[in-house]
């Protein structure tokens, strides 16, 4: 059971229903392991996965997840939505609460918008990734499988290395890291950070070589050219070269360190090839964790209030 | 809601006769203990079932395989309450073909029941499912029976049962409990 009815911001959640989130996933991954991957626990529940950006693993993972805990999921993407023809979100927000959904994931390109129709419906909503906002459930299953792989988070160091200003991903990830005592040191050249880097809570590095010894997790986003205004560096080839995971820099971190990556890779770019498919690579890891953990989040979402259980 | 103990209606040796005998049972029942695995329903029938396979290799020197089921994602109550310890399952062998005897500490409205069977179902196809219970406190919702039961202890439905295992609460017992300020 979660204090929130929705999460939209990792932040929605305190630091031990974010470890409960967890330990709701290590079930829940049970399940993904049978011959039989079906639960009947939402039996009867509606989600509907509301994409109104592109996506393949996120919009995918949802979908498994509520299919599996026999949710009846329905999708909607930007080109068959009638957000195309000019509806305002909050439009959007009371037609799906007039289908009587249980449940809406929200991907949206602008900030803000999940909480928007959170405020406008009585389903419970869950953030997709907004923007260059949040992606809070990627946070979850960047914790859950660093956790599963290490078999700790509290004083763990994480690496987030990239395009800090433009990615979701470390808006979500650097404070849940935050939350559950480990230290994240976010890494980028200072065309690549905000403006004012000190807001993340983090501390900052220039230098990849210098910091890498010191890290457990080595957590490289990709490079978002579509959302860069310019080219925020000389050129993509020397971003490989100073911040790009290699194999001689991943020789370089600590003994049992891992590679994450929230994909999809540009390899060559961020990761170099031979890296992500090695074995200290969890990059497939963290998609098999995303179903459990989300499944995990529709659980506690909609499970209603708890008390003593029957016999 | 505060509970008191109201009586003590199995003490440590009572519990310990009741699985020696339900253990006899079961080898009885079966002819043996081959094909036979128990499964414990978290949280303490995980102590029913080690201690009946226990007390089967004494008795036949076999060694019955153990599971530990969580029924939380089965219940039919998610809806309005949730578990909130959810724990994991454990079956390290198939079901396949065999005997699966449920274990649970106690019988109520057979909705436990119920839903284990149907999680049991989504690990294979057993040949047969029986139920041994430490203790049949009636109040039952669904048409579900025991196989083998430890003492049937008729309650009121305002009084809760509570098994102890020495694993687990430091000593075995099964006590009736009632709401503080009830029954003066």
């Amino acid at each position: 059971m979660l204090s929130c009815r929705h999460v939209i911001d990792i932040e929605d959640l305190t630091p031990e229903e974010i470890v409960h989130v967890l330990d709701t996933a290590d079930a829940f991954a049970e399940v993904n392991e049978r011959q039989i991957k079906k639960l009947p626990t939402l039996r009867g529940r509606t989600v509907i996965n509301l994409f109104l950006e592109p996506s393949t693993r996120t919009r995918t993972s949802f979908e498994i997840a509520a299919k599996r805990l026999s949710a009846d999921a329905v999708n909607f993407s930007a080109s068959s939505s009638a957000t195309v023809k000019g509806e305002s979100l909050r439009d959007t927000a009371k037609t799906l609460s007039a289908m009587a959904c249980d449940l809406v994931v929200v991907r949206h390109k602008y900030a803000g918008a999940p909480r928007i129709l959170a405020e406008s419906m009585d389903s419970c909503v869950v953030n997709g990734g907004d923007g260059m906002h949040q992606h809070p459930t990627q946070a979850l299953l960047d914790l859950y499988t660093m956790r599963k792989a290490l078999g700790r988070l509290e004083g763990l160091t994480v690496g987030v290395v990239g395009d800090i200003s433009h990615s979701r991903v470390a808006g979500s990830l650097v404070p849940a890291l935050r939350m559950v005592g480990a230290t994240p040191v976010v890494v980028a050249p200072p065309t690549l950070l905000p403006s004012r880097p000190d807001v993340l809570g983090a501390e900052v590095a220039h230098d990849l070589d210098e910091v890498l010894p010191d890290l457990d997790v080595a957590y490289l986003l990709r490079v978002q050219m579509e959302r860069a205004e310019g080219m925020p560096f000389p050129s993509v080839r020397e971003y490989a070269r100073l911040y790009g995971m290699n194999r001689a820099r991943m020789d370089r971190l600590r003994d049992g360190a891992i590679v994450m990556h929230p994909g999809p890779m540009n390899r060559g770019v961020e990761i170099s090839a031979d890296v992500a498919d090695s074995d200290r690579s969890l990059v497939l890891g963290q998609v098999e964790s995303g179903v459990a953990v989300r499944m995990a989040i529709m659980y506690l979402l909609l499970g209603g209030e708890a008390s003593g259980a029957a016999a | 809601m505060e509970h008191r103990t109201k009586a003590v209606v199995m003490d440590a040796e009572a519990v310990s006769r009741a699985l020696t005998r339900i253990a006899h049972e079961v080898v009885e029942a079966n002819k043996g203990a081959e094909r036979l695995a128990f499964v414990g329903i978290l949280t303490r029938g995980a102590h029913v079932a080690a201690r009946l396979a226990a007390r089967i290799r004494e008795i036949e020197g076999t060694d019955v395989p153990v599971g530990l089921l969580d029924i939380s994602f089965y219940r039919d109550d998610v809806g309005v309450r949730l578990n909130p310890e959810v724990h994991r399952t454990d079956i390290p062998f198939s079901v396949d073909g065999r005997t699966i005897v449920l274990c649970d500490d106690v019988l109520y409205t057979g909705r436990t029941i119920r839903a284990a069977m149907d999680a049991i179902m989504d690990y294979g196809r057993p040949d047969c499912i029986q139920l041994a219970v430490l203790v049949d406190r009636g109040h039952r919702e669904l048409p579900i029976r025991a196989d083998y039961v430890g003492k049937n202890v008729p309650t009121s439905a305002k009084e809760r049962v509570k098994a102890r295992f020495a694993e687990e609460d430091g000593a075995d017992a099964v006590d009736i409990l009632e709401a503080a300020g009830e029954g003066e």
